[in-house]
């Protein structure tokens, strides 16, 4: 048996170099080139400033916007490093609940927020994506049902008709790729965006 | 459940069946050392790194030298990952100062990826620099991988060849996996991937002012080219934390469908490779419809399980499927196929938290991983461990009829049976011994987020996850800790060598053996008959193996479930 130092040294060295190195770098360089913008995080800009990404949901929390599902993230608190504290839609740390289904929290979270949501749109049933943390908690859509379920508060808020907002809703509907994957959605930076430019007209 | 939802999954399945052969031809081509499409790019390169290394493309290895060679290579490799973390602090493309990783976080970091496991202890975006992701855990995805094809390559070939010693050469399987499969498919997944609008930039993160005037700090990254590596070398490390349900690493249905099949693409196309070089492609084939059994029977429970309420938010009036650590871009059926996917191959990628799985959703993942993937399963990986459950159902079979069993021409004997079972009982050993002495020390109970049976369940997932080198977790379990972090590069270390070299040896015994003329009293191995035999022993393996920790995690937690039952944590 020959000494498979040597090979096994020159290879990991250079299979460093093709994947580690080359790869990425060809990568990038080809991305920015023929996706620059998508390369660069999608990107929103309005009046020259980054708003946000189109992909990176948002934690709207005013009753004048639509608002995303919950979000589990969280940041470190600020009183003692060593801990946490929630922050919602945090973009530098991704993560889900990770509360199992029997879990007494889990519980008590969708029935806290289930209250509030039945307060403020009485009679209807609550689409389940409100009610329910994201698996990134950076989420950027909701289903058409979620975005339907907040027009009383947010046509209130914003003193427009529930008909005007239901047809911005329809308009910024996503449907299934290609008719068959995924489910339908609203992105939600987007449909508040549009609501923007609909009030400020 | 809904009609869409299992067109989507008829269209997953028929997309992974319609590239089976043409990669298996390919891969068949590449290993046998002939000429491919990519030949006037790449054998020149190829010809010089062989040159540089010292080693004689044409000369082969006894399955010691091969073993030998893959566990120096490996050995290296964990050496200079190791290095890497530590060091980064110090190194360039570290736009956000990331500090040196911790000495276990960095140990286990590198069995996670020196074993194709890729557990994830460290946050993707807190904790590694864009040197770290690109030097290191690249690289590795890209060699664990090859380095996993190789073994399964050189088994076929002792299945294939007769009275020989020699199985091929561990360097030339490597760096041909590498440059003519793996690199190629990367490259072109990455850049469709990125049209999906996943980034691949080296800028730092991007600071953003919400529509609410709110500062929000956007990640991003390297994207796209770990992604395609992670998926097409079932790895499934993340660049962020969230894997997979993360926006940026998985934007978009298109961009789900496409990972999915990344993630099975070249472990199902192995089986005909296998089919090729033994001769008859009827082989390859009838492996792939034991597995394909296998998948359907998982995919059906997850579906069921995650379409239908979480009986506790059911109790409260709420309605629809489980979407608690599920996207709306992917929907209920697009989640449950791809865990199923995930954990019946040693991918381990998420595109939602398992862990918020409903009880009977979250046992398909964690049996499949039991099962030791080998359905479809890691590439290279899932067909070796599928062909060890080969072995074992072909010695039962001799047993029923009283006639030494022989599979493809060759005896099996005391021999390979022996190392069969030694691959097959180290996985319940590494999983269950390391779950029951979690549960009782101190150390270990401290891990788990939920609590009751859940908490069980965690920490079984973790040891099932590290043993079996998936690295999809039930993610609540705070597993980087001193303790986690060691025992569980233990398991990763322990299911991934102990396994791979015994299959080794396997191999070269076979390879040693003349190939015997089948006969009336042979065992037709590509029909029906040998399809349900295969599904039968794996499923009584891993069923007698695991079905009492199950019992205690899974099964318990449904039935209190659907009482309405919860579990207040740390009670």
């Amino acid at each position: 048996m020959s000494n498979p130092l040597r090979p096994a040294l020159v290879l990991l060295v250079a299979q460093t170099a093709v994947t580690g190195l080359a790869y990425p770098l060809a990568v990038t360089g080809l991305a920015g080139t023929i996706f620059p913008a998508k390369a660069a995080g999608s990107l929103v800009e309005r009046g020259g400033r980054v708003v946000g990404s189109e992909l990176i949901g948002q934690n709207f929390a005013s009753a004048g916007y639509f608002h995303g599902r919950p979000s589990a993230t969280t940041a470190p608190d600020p009183a003692d490093p060593a801990k946490t504290v929630p922050a919602p839609y945090n973009a530098g740390n991704s993560m889900g609940s990770n509360l199992g289904p029997t879990s007494a929290a889990l519980a008590e979270r969708v029935r806290g927020d289930l209250g509030a949501l039945r307060a403020e749109n009485p009679g209807r049933p609550v689409p389940v994506d409100l009610v329910t943390a994201s698996g990134s908690g950076l989420d950027p859509d909701i289903s058409p049902e979620a975005a339907l379920f907040q027009l009383p508060r947010v046509a209130k808020a914003r003193n427009i008709p529930e008909d005007r907002l239901r047809d911005l809703v329809a308009g910024q509907v996503r449907g299934r790729t290609l008719g068959l994957l995924g489910e339908p959605r609203v992105n939600v930076l987007a449909l508040n965006l549009a609501l923007d430019e609909l009030t400020s007209r | 459940m809904t009609l869409q939802g299992w067109m989507q999954i008829a269209l997953y399945g028929a997309v992974v069946l319609a590239l089976v052969k043409p990669l298996g031809g390919y891969m068949t081509r590449v290993f046998n050392g002939e000429r491919t499409l990519l030949s006037p790019v790449v054998a020149p390169f190829e010809r010089g790194l062989y040159r540089l290394s010292g080693i004689d493309a044409r000369q082969e290895q006894s399955w010691l030298g091969y073993a030998g060679a893959m566990v120096v290579f490996n050995g290296l490799g964990f050496v200079l990952l190791y290095a890497l973390l530590r060091l980064q602090a110090g190194l360039p493309l570290n736009p956000a100062g990331q500090a040196a990783v911790a000495p276990d976080l960095a140990f286990n970091t590198a069995a996670s990826f020196v074993t194709n496991t890729n557990w994830q202890s460290y946050g993707g975006e807190t904790t590694l620099s864009y040197l770290s992701q690109m030097l290191g855990l690249t690289v590795q995805n890209f060699v664990s991988a090859a380095s996993g094809m190789a073994v399964a390559v050189a088994l076929i070939r002792g299945f294939g060849r007769a009275s020989t010693k020699t199985l091929g050469s561990f360097w030339v399987d490597l760096t041909r996996a590498t440059l003519y499969v793996l690199l190629p498919l990367c490259l072109l997944l990455a850049l469709v991937l990125v049209s999906q609008g996943m980034p691949q930039t080296l800028g730092p993160s991007v600071e953003a002012t919400t529509l609410e005037g709110i500062r929000q700090t956007i990640a991003v990254g390297p994207v796209a080219s770990q992604v395609a590596i992670k998926m097409l070398g079932t790895n499934g490390g993340g660049f962020f934390n969230a894997n997979a349900a993360h926006p940026f690493e998985n934007p978009t249905a298109l961009s789900n469908l496409l990972q999915m099949v990344a993630i099975f693409a070249i472990g199902a196309a192995m089986t005909n490779v296998f089919g090729r070089m033994v001769g008859d492609e009827r082989q390859g084939w009838a492996i792939l419809s034991a597995m394909g059994v296998l998948f359907l029977a998982g995919v059906l429970v997850t579906y069921w399980a995650e379409a239908n309420p979480n009986g506790v938010l059911a109790h409260l009036g709420l309605s629809g499927g489980n979407m608690e650590g599920k996207e709306v871009r992917f929907g209920i059926a697009a989640s449950a196929l791809f865990a199923t996917i995930t954990t019946a191959a040693s991918c381990g990628a998420v595109n939602a938290m398992h862990d918020s799985f409903t009880a009977l959703g979250g046992l398909v993942p964690l049996l499949n991983m039991q099962l030791g993937e080998v359905i479809v399963g890691g590439v290279g990986a899932g067909l070796y461990g599928m062909l060890v459950f080969v072995i074992v159902a072909i010695f039962v079979a001799g047993l029923m009829v009283g006639r030494t069993p022989e599979y493809l021409g060759k005896k099996i004997e005391a021999r390979e049976v022996k190392m069969a079972m030694l691959g097959i009982l180290c996985l319940p050993l590494a999983m269950l011994g390391f779950t029951a002495l979690a549960t009782v020390l101190p150390a270990g109970l401290a891990g788990p987020a939920n609590a009751g049976p859940h908490g069980f369940s965690e920490i079984l997932y973790a040891y099932t996850s590290a043993a079996a080198n998936n690295g999809s977790a039930f993610g609540g379990l705070t597993a980087n800790t001193p303790f986690y972090n060691a025992t569980l590069a233990v398991a990763m270390l322990l299911g991934r060598f102990f396994v791979k070299i015994p299959v080794l040896a396997i191999a070269g015994s076979l390879a040693a053996k003349k190939t015997v003329p089948a006969s009336a009293g042979t065992l037709p191995t590509h029909g029906g008959l040998f399809v349900g035999l295969l599904v039968g022993v794996v499923l009584i393996i891993g069923g007698l193996t695991f079905f009492p920790s199950l019992a205690l995690g899974p099964i318990v937690e449904h039935l209190a479930g659907e009482a309405g039952q919860t579990f207040p944590a740390g009670g």
